[in-house]
């Protein structure tokens, strides 16, 4: 026999740690994903936002355009057992969804009216820090991504996520989809999943479905970083408030109330 | 040996057992033949070589998925120069392998490999289209009174 | 091969465990496959409570494990001749723990195929990262240290000069290993139930509580059904230890108290009211919450006083206490109390479903199995050196 027992043991542990120590060291210096290729046709940005203005969105009672036109075009199921559901986009009241902003008497105006609300692709998201597996990350332009291959289905991020924006597949989403289309995957049990921005549709030139189908306008997507956008125009005219800014976030959906 | 025939007896047995898949469709009088392929009937060339597509066709869809999701590179330039946009569902599906069922379940269900799970999220777009005819049918159904 | 054949050998009683045991597991496996089939929604999970019995299981788990320490710490740096007999109990305890916490993880995740994701995309900002490399690091130390050492023993031999560093190490791996799964809820901006800086020392001074707790109960119970004695004075010494841990466990808890309610901060405040009152019609957890409470003050009352606790069945009885408190503590309403109410204000109650709870019992019984079988065999092998002599 040539390779003794304990030969083999030592060769075989070197050999792993080897291996693991190869992968280790890749983790520490890859930055992450690469800079995306800004081909023709697409719309690039190097920090897309989104401004809701609520003056004009409370004015539509009843109104959820953007809702559904999100729905329809990401296969989202409507699941009518609440512990299941599953929504990228809804309606929450002003007091749920600032729910920092407490107040007896300085909120009366707004309370209980109703206000959008979906992922912030925040600046510094506690959801991309605990991810394990980098599932979730957020882009170079700004959008906080999810790869539904690669979720493990942990709900770390979920846990992590101040604005409860996140939601899980607790069951096969199949069944409950509406109307299903064949532009956009559905997802699987087992994922987590979010509003991307559209990225998808930002790959083809075409702003995000909510944005395009709000009649009165009162969703307004562009890049913070160029000064001439209509989001900085808005922003250099207009009140706006976030949602729990205390927590060193940084989100990127501002409401101008 | 006492044992020496029940041995040898239950030795034989296992063999047979486990040879089942080799001689039992050979005894049943069926030859193998390979899955009759419903090709695309408008595209000759295909995204890649047709043996690298044979053998290797789940790597490139796994090279297309992270530069899609994960680096945001939208279009491939195939071995022949032409650019095509990388999608599962328009390029693969509804750009040339229009009938999955005849094309892409076909090999498969041969080959023994059962439903690869990219069909839990990626949609058949002729799945989508039998509803919608499905749906519009039942409603002029309706319309008529019948 | 690692003497396993000794645990094939044993009487009616061990038998008729074992085989219970196995029961329980292939329950607990036929439910895990409906879960993998219907989805976790067969869970009591919700949108709202994200992380229910299997974290909380993994969480208390976890400190079970690091437990270990407490009784090779003495023995290895101190020279504290007593627990010799013990350490490996502490160490098979430890690897049969962190195994639970393995499963408990698995059957946790939506998508337990794509596991090996953890490794082949390693992320160092993530805790949860950090938890799965010190788990396995902790089991393999374990298993190397306990395989070695009884070995060693089986043999009449010292164990190799090597393990030395190796058990030292496992030391401060162990409180390392407790200090990460703290982390994985301690960082987390939106939930002010667990971003407290107390929240580490919380996690192992239930744990340096609740392990040598189990492990005088397990003591107990192999001195009435085997020949084995850990000795008078190897169980009062755990014993003081799960004293002192187990009253700087209830001092941190007071300090959160007074901290969340004396500054009154709304979102804090809510999580503790929820807890021990209800809130907004939603009370589920009141009944577990007073109830750990109550246990835990009657079992430092139990430990403290030295007449209760050298008398050997009321301190069987403070250890049980002990682990049912820390248990309902972290194995319950720790992790559920952080959803409730969630970060828009909701209350979505959470109560565990039968397919939920079989899983659940069918880990412990893995658990549970492979305490038995390292036990019988470290107790078969010693059974062994004393017929020799």
């Amino acid at each position: 026999m040539g390779v003794d027992r304990k030969a083999f043991l030592r060769i075989t542990g070197m050999s792993l740690a080897a291996l693991a120590a190869k992968r280790a060291a890749g983790a520490f210096t890859k930055s992450g994903p690469s800079e995306a290729m800004s081909a023709p046709g697409t719309l690039n940005a190097r920090r897309w936002a989104m401004i809701i203005d609520a003056r004009k969105c409370l004015k539509q009672e009843g109104c959820d355009l953007c809702i559904r036109a999100c729905n329809r075009s990401h296969n989202v199921p409507e699941i009518s057992d609440r512990r299941h559901e599953v929504k990228w986009i809804w309606k929450e009241p002003f007091k749920n969804a600032f729910i920092s902003e407490q107040s007896e008497y300085a909120n009366a105006m707004f309370q209980n009216k109703p206000f959008v609300v979906f992922c912030n692709h925040c600046d510094r998201p506690p959801c991309v820090r605990v991810c394990p597996t980098q599932a979730t990350w957020k882009r170079e332009d700004g959008i906080v991504m999810m790869d539904w291959h690669r979720c493990i289905g942990c709900r770390y991020c979920m846990a992590a996520c101040p604005y409860g924006s996140r939601s899980f597949n607790w069951v096969d989403p199949r069944p409950y989809i509406k109307d299903l289309t064949a532009d956009f995957p559905t997802r699987t049990k087992g994922v987590v999943e979010k509003c991307t921005f559209c990225a998808e549709r930002l790959a083809r030139g075409k702003p995000p479905a909510c944005v395009e189908a709000c009649e009165p306008k009162a969703l307004i997507f562009g890049d913070l970083e160029d000064p001439a956008s209509a989001v900085r125009q808005i922003l250099r005219l207009n009140f706006a408030i976030r949602r729990k800014a205390e927590l060193g976030t940084a989100p990127e959906v501002y409401y101008v109330i | 040996m006492h044992d020496r025939g029940l041995i040898v007896a239950g030795l034989l047995a296992f063999l047979g057992l486990i040879t089942l898949p080799v001689w039992y469709d050979l005894a049943a009088g069926k030859t193998p033949r390979e899955p009759d392929l419903k090709l695309p009937a408008h595209e000759k060339e295909c995204v890649a070589p047709i043996p690298y597509m044979k053998t290797s066709h789940m790597q490139l869809l796994n090279e297309w998925r992270d530069q899609v999701v994960r680096k945001n590179i939208q279009t491939y330039t195939a071995y022949n120069g032409r650019a095509y946009a990388i999608s599962l569902t328009a390029t693969c599906l509804q750009q040339c392998h229009t009938d999955k069922a005849g094309f892409c379940d076909r090999c498969h269900t041969f080959n023994g490999v059962r439903s690869p799970y990219c069909w839990d999220c990626h949609v058949d777009p002729q799945t989508v289209h039998q509803a919608v005819q499905q749906t519009h049918a039942a409603r002029t159904g309706e319309q008529d009174g019948r | 091969m690692f003497m396993f054949e000794k645990a094939l050998i044993g009487g009616r009683r061990y038998w008729i465990w074992v085989l219970a045991l196995f029961a329980v597991i292939g329950v607990g496996f036929l439910a895990y496959l409906r879960q993998l089939d219907y989805g976790l929604g067969i869970t009591g999970l919700s949108r709202d409570v994200t992380w229910g019995l299997y974290v909380a299981q993994f969480t208390f788990l976890v400190g079970v494990a690091a437990s270990a320490v407490m009784v090779v710490l003495p023995y290895y740096l101190h020279d504290y001749k007593a627990f010799g007999k013990i350490t490996i109990l502490g160490q098979f305890l430890a690897i049969s723990a962190v195994s639970m916490c393995m499963l408990f993880i698995l059957v946790d995740m939506g998508q337990p195929v794509r596991v090996l994701n953890l490794l082949l995309y390693p992320t160092p900002r993530s805790m949860m990262f950090w938890d799965m490399v010190s788990l396995s690091g902790y089991l393999l130390l374990n298993a190397v240290i306990a395989l070695v050492t009884l070995s060693a023993e089986r043999n009449s031999v010292p164990p190799p000069g090597w393990i030395k560093p190796v058990i030292l190490i496992s030391i401060p791996w162990a409180v390392g290993m407790r200090t990460v799964t703290a982390f994985v809820y301690s960082g987390l901006p939106g939930r002010s139930f667990w971003l407290t800086a107390i929240l580490a020392p919380r996690f192992l001074a239930s744990a340096l509580a609740s392990g040598p707790a189990l492990l005088i109960l397990l003591c107990m119970v192999m001195r009435k059904l085997t020949r084995f004695d850990a000795g008078k004075e190897a169980i009062q010494k755990l014993a003081i230890i799960v004293t002192y841990a187990m009253i700087i466990n209830v001092f941190f808890v007071l300090v959160e108290i007074f901290t969340v309610f004396y500054s009154r901060i709304p979102e804090p405040m809510e999580h503790f009211e929820y807890l021990f009152a209800g809130l907004n019609g939603g009370a589920s957890l009141a009944p577990w919450m007073w109830t750990s409470m109550v246990l835990g003050v009657i079992s430092v009352i139990l430990l403290i006083v030295p007449r209760t606790r050298g008398d050997e069945r009321v301190l069987a009885l403070a250890a049980v206490l002990v682990f049912v408190s820390l248990w309902i503590d972290k194995g319950i309403v720790f992790v559920v109390g952080g959803f409730v109410p969630s970060p828009l204000g909701a209350v979505t109650e959470y109560a565990p479903t039968l397919p939920e709870i079989a899983i659940t019992l069918g880990i412990w019984a893995v658990g549970f199995l492979m305490l038995t079988v390292f036990y019988k065999i470290t107790l078969s092998v010693r059974a062994t050196l004393a017929g020799m002599e």
